[in-house]
């Protein structure tokens, strides 16, 4: 289980890099969203995984912190994701803005002049 | 003295600091007309202020005001009278009224008055400040405003490039010399260990004796010279001569400039009495002093002529403070009276000659006096003052002065060289005043001149009648006049030891007499050898107008300013986005990579839960959508944005087996509504159909590679980093804490959304916070948008098909999208009210709510949905926000900290318990920020269609019908 979402978040994380890396600006929105599940994917598995025991406590009695998922990664992701989506929205509004004023989708906003 | 009069002396302090800022406020509300009495009033006030004042700091009294401001740590605002900041403060109330009369009389009928007298009055009020503070760093923080007002005034019609750059130069000069000062009172309050100027002033062999003192006296210097335009910082006042006259006469004559030599003058005890004061000090007032009044004599704005001669005088009265003696200072105190009395005479003169003949030009003004009979005979008092005609207050001044250079005092070459640098200073004084008196005022009336001139009004005449009135009582009776006020500022400056000077008119045939004599002669001769010359050779003497500091200055702003910088952006830096990336990944790569290196290790026991087949093939999938979206964005945008929302899919899924359900929803929600916005937004990039040029190029197969070698070993890297975390056992952290306490201190179950509403809360205001800028900020970037041209026509499924069929596109789906409205409502609600103990809350409230209009949206158009719905997004943002904030302030009343939370179950008839936690209305601020910031982002852009077809209706009216 670990060996496959350490595989997940490596493959999340190249992807989302390779996108990063290159010149059209959908291409970088891509993987800047890819790169976001990547890391939190990554923060929450600090947490280790654990199976079937969500951080949900019963109402009173004697609570074993050792028999549910750690809650602070989990709390953190979920800020994550919305700052995420928060910044991908500003950032697609953005692209287009600026394939409008400038004509190209080049994250330079030129094209690269011919070497 | 009583203690209650005390008080009341105290208070009036207290008024005259605050009294010209709180005018200023006023004065910028008011009308023209009432803009000039209502300053002249305030500056009349601080003068009746200062006068009954006067008793509690004679005999060199200090009257002290201890304000707390933060008082935890020591901070405090103390104010600080005594003689001579009293004298400098009622020179600078009293050349203010002055001003401000004249001005009223100088801008009538200009625009923005109401600006102008706001800004003089700030000015004063941070004039003021300089002399009234009682501590040095405060002194400092006035000391920049000053630059600050002073920078506006200059600036003030701003229309003018002249008046702009000679603003830019004056403030960059004068703040850079406080940022100077600034360190060097660091320094000297780190060596004193107290900030408080009666603690500085006692510490003066401590100061001198400390190794630092150079550097301190140094830095100090520098902010003192800049502000007094000293040589080679002489070159800002120049320019600052494109201010309004009246600005010329209150700040760059009478008193800002002044602020230097008043440090000087303040700070001798603390830092003079060395050697290198006197010779820094003393030699640099020379050196300004001479260059100043070459340069003046040679000028041809009569304006400039003055600043000049200002630089000039201002070195004179530098030099005095230099040399220290208590004679010197109390010479240096009364120039400083003396020459504000007489320079601001001279710039409005300067002012009114420039107004009534429409030039300020020497070489075309000539016999005034005939038709401006009054002003002429007032300036030539006030010039004469300047030259140091005797039964006239610049003779006295100037007469210690030369006195003082003559007498011995330490001995070295630059004392031995006093007296004749000090008569060569005075000859080029009384050549420019005869220059200016002679070439303006004398001779045949000139016809070169723009108007016919006639005399000013009387608000212009008569501030010029006083001070010139002034200059011939303190000529004659000058111990009746300022004697004892003068003498006053000597003792406060120098201490017990300092024995009162009797100035008197006549000390017999002296050596200072004599000195006198010869620079009256020599200079009037010198005058007479060059008035030929002069009108036709260029502003300045022979060899030296072509140095001019504000060419060197400029060319240095231009290198450091704009040439440097761009050439170093160029080597260091790329406006290109790609390499900055590269760079940056890399860096942060090899960042990872050494702090793992020789520290990096697999947990020998690894803690692993089992293989889970299922799981492997989930993530096969992610993976390969995960890679299909990074090679399809190039050219199959959809495609890639449905890869993305697989890998988005199953992430979810992992969130959801690993026990984060939560986040599980979260994730679900934040997919559907970010896919539906990429959707929106690649309406507006249009389809890439031909292959883009040059990229199969080698260049950009190496440069792929190269990008594909860093993105595995990122990969890799980061797999490897989280195989080793997620194998080693758990760190027990505050988690526990929080699991254990979530139901007793928050009153939820659901440990994460007790969390969030609750223990850090806080974080999740400025989350909301975020969230509502970021929608904003797309609302209003949208406004502005224009689309791509090729991307404002139809698209082609819809012109290529006819309305019947739009009528019943999707049918189907879109009459069940409008079904789900209300069915979206509900989930919404039963999301909000388990939040606190189940899997939900307020965020995953909120976007199901935003999904619910969104859907509404998808299944008919932007039209028929407004017109059955009232969607008002920035309200439902303002309204969370608010909620939010008001549940925060609530905790203050029962005197907890913002955002303590409060839990309790509510038993309601037929639901059962129900969660009433103070966190739930936090909640409920979250769910409407949430909401109203995500349908306003998806409703920014959906109208972008609307915008589109009006943008093509307009540009082609037959093609839409």
């Amino acid at each position: 289980m670990e060996l496959t979402l350490s595989f997940a978040i490596g493959v999340l994380t190249a992807s989302g890099i390779w996108l990063l890396l290159r010149p059209r600006s959908f291409q970088v929105i891509i993987g800047l969203c890819l790169l976001s599940y990547a890391v939190n994917l990554f923060i929450f598995s600090m947490g280790r995984l654990t199976l079937g025991a969500p951080a949900i406590m019963p109402k009173g009695g004697f609570i074993d912190p050792t028999r549910y998922a750690d809650p602070v990664p989990q709390a953190l992701v979920l800020t994550a994701i919305v700052i995420s989506f928060a910044t991908t929205a500003l950032f697609l509004v953005v692209m287009i803005a600026a394939r409008g004023f400038t004509g190209t989708d080049h994250v330079d906003g030129k094209e690269r002049e011919p070497q | 003295m009583e203690p209650m009069a005390g008080v009341a002396l105290q208070n009036q302090l207290l008024l005259l600091a605050v009294l010209p800022f709180a005018a200023a406020l006023l004065v910028a509300t008011l009308p023209q007309r009432a803009s000039a009495l209502v300053a002249g009033l305030s500056m009349a006030l601080a003068l009746m202020l200062l006068a009954a004042l006067a008793p509690a700091v004679a005999d060199g009294a200090v009257l002290r005001v201890e304000l707390d401001w933060v008082p935890s740590a020591g901070l405090g605002l103390p104010l600080r009278l005594d003689g001579f900041a009293w004298l400098f403060a009622t020179l600078v109330s009293a050349i203010g009224l002055l001003v401000v009369i004249y001005a009223s009389g100088y801008m009538a009928g200009k625009d923005g008055l109401p600006r102008f007298f706001a800004l003089l009055l700030g000015f004063t009020g941070a004039m003021q400040g300089i002399l009234l503070s009682g501590n040095i760093l405060m002194l400092v923080v006035f000391w920049e405003l000053t630059s600050l007002f002073s920078f506006l005034l200059i600036g003030f019609w701003h229309k003018g490039a002249a008046a702009r750059d000679g603003a830019r130069t004056a403030l960059l000069v004068t703040a850079g010399g406080g940022l100077c000062l600034l360190l060097g009172m660091l320094i000297v309050g780190q060596i004193v260990g107290s900030y408080g100027l009666d603690a500085v002033l006692a510490a003066g062999p401590q100061i001198i004796g400390h190794p630092l003192y150079g550097l301190a006296l140094t830095l100090v210097l520098i902010g003192a010279f800049t502000k007094s335009a000293q040589f080679p910082f002489h070159f800002w006042l120049p320019g600052a001569m494109s201010a309004p006259t009246p600005v010329s006469a209150f700040l760059h004559s009478a008193t800002m400039v002044k602020a230097g030599v008043f440090l000087l003058i303040r700070f001798s005890p603390a830092l003079g009495g060395t050697e290198a004061w006197f010779l820094a000090v003393t030699g640099t007032g020379m050196a300004t002093m001479l260059i100043g009044g070459l340069i003046a004599i040679f000028r041809h704005d009569l304006k400039g002529l003055l600043a000049y001669s200002t630089i000039s005088h201002l070195g004179l009265i530098t030099a005095l403070a230099g040399i220290g003696s208590p004679g010197a200072i109390l010479a240096a105190i009364f120039h400083i009276v003396n020459h504000a009395m007489f320079k601001a005479a001279l710039f409005m003169t300067a002012g009114a000659v420039d107004q009534q003949t429409g030039t300020r030009d020497i070489r075309r003004l000539g016999g005034l006096r005939r038709t401006m009979p009054l002003t002429a005979g007032l300036a030539i008092v006030a010039s004469a003052a300047m030259a140091g005609v005797p039964l006239l207050n610049g003779f006295l001044s100037k007469e210690m002065f030369l006195a003082e250079a003559a007498s011995w005092h330490n001995g070295t070459v630059m004392d031995d060289a006093l007296p004749y640098l000090a008569v060569v200073g005075s000859v080029f004084s009384v050549a420019y005043s005869v220059r200016l008196v002679i070439t303006v005022f004398f001779g045949p009336p000139s016809k070169k001149l723009p108007k016919a001139p006639s005399e000013p009004g009387w608000a212009m005449s008569l501030p010029v009648a006083v001070l010139a009135a002034g200059c011939l009582a303190v000529g004659l009776v000058p111990m009746l006049a300022v004697g004892t006020f003068v003498n006053g500022a000597g003792l406060s400056v120098i201490g017990p030891d300092f024995t009162p000077a009797t100035i008197a008119i006549w000390h017999g045939f002296n050596e200072a007499l004599m000195l006198s004599v010869v620079a009256f002669v020599v200079g009037i001769a010198l005058w007479l050898s060059l008035r030929a010359q002069i009108p036709l050779g260029p502003e300045g003497p022979a060899l030296l107008h072509r140095l001019r500091g504000q060419t060197v200055f400029d060319r240095v702003m231009l290198k450091l300013g704009w040439v440097y910088p761009r050439r170093l952006m160029s080597w260091i830096s790329t406006e290109r986005l790609q390499p900055q990336l590269r760079l940056l990944v890399v860096a942060a790569a090899l960042a990872a990579g050494a702090a793992a290196w020789g520290a990096f290790a697999f947990a020998e026991v690894r803690r692993l839960n089992d293989f889970s087949a299922g799981f492997a093939l989930m993530w096969l999938v992610g993976a390969g959508c995960a890679i299909g979206a990074a090679a399809q964005a190039k050219y199959h945008r959809f495609a890639a944005l449905v890869m993305l929302g697989g890998a988005g899919l199953v992430t979810c899924l992992t969130f959801a087996w690993l026990s984060a359900p939560d986040l599980a929803v979260t994730q679900l929600l934040v997919e559907v509504v970010t896919t539906a916005l990429l959707l929106l937004g690649l309406r507006w990039l249009p389809q890439r159909r031909a292959a883009i040029q040059g990229d199969n190029s080698a260049q950009a197969r190496r440069r792929r590679a190269q990008d594909l070698v860093i993105a595995v070993v990122g990969g890799t890297g980061i797999a490897t980093v989280a195989y080793a975390m997620m194998t080693r056992p758990l760190v027990r952290n505050v988690g526990d804490w929080f699991l254990a306490n979530a139901y007793y201190e928050g009153g939820g179950t659901n440990v994460v959304n007790v969390i969030l509403v609750d223990f850090r809360a806080f974080d999740t205001f400025g989350e909301i916070a975020v969230l509502a800028v970021v929608a904003l900020t797309v609302y209003s970037l949208l406004r502005r948008f224009r689309p791509a041209p090729e991307s404002i026509k139809q698209p082609d499924q819809q012109s290529q098909t006819n309305s019947r069929m739009l009528d019943d596109y999707l049918m189907v789906p879109s009459v069940i999208m409008i079904w789900m409205f209300p069915v979206l409502m509900m989930i919404a609600a039963y999301f909000f009210f388990r939040g606190h103990d189940l899997p939900g809350g307020g965020f995953a409230a909120g976007v199901t709510m935003a999904i619910a209009f969104l859907l509404q949206y998808l299944a008919t158009n932007v039209r028929w949905v407004e017109a059955r719905l009232t969607v008002l997004p920035t309200r439902w943002i303002g309204i969370g926000l608010l909620i939010a904030v008001a549940t925060g302030m609530a905790s203050w009343i029962f005197g907890y900290p913002f955002l303590t939370a409060y839990a309790q179950y509510v038993t309601l008839p037929l639901i059962g318990d129900v969660p009433a936690a103070t966190a739930l209305v936090f909640d409920l601020g979250v769910f409407a920020l949430v909401m109203g910031a995500t349908v306003l982002m998806l409703i920014a852009i959906a109208h972008q269609s609307l915008r589109a077809a009006r943008l093509r209706e307009h540009d082609d009216p037959e093609e839409t019908r």
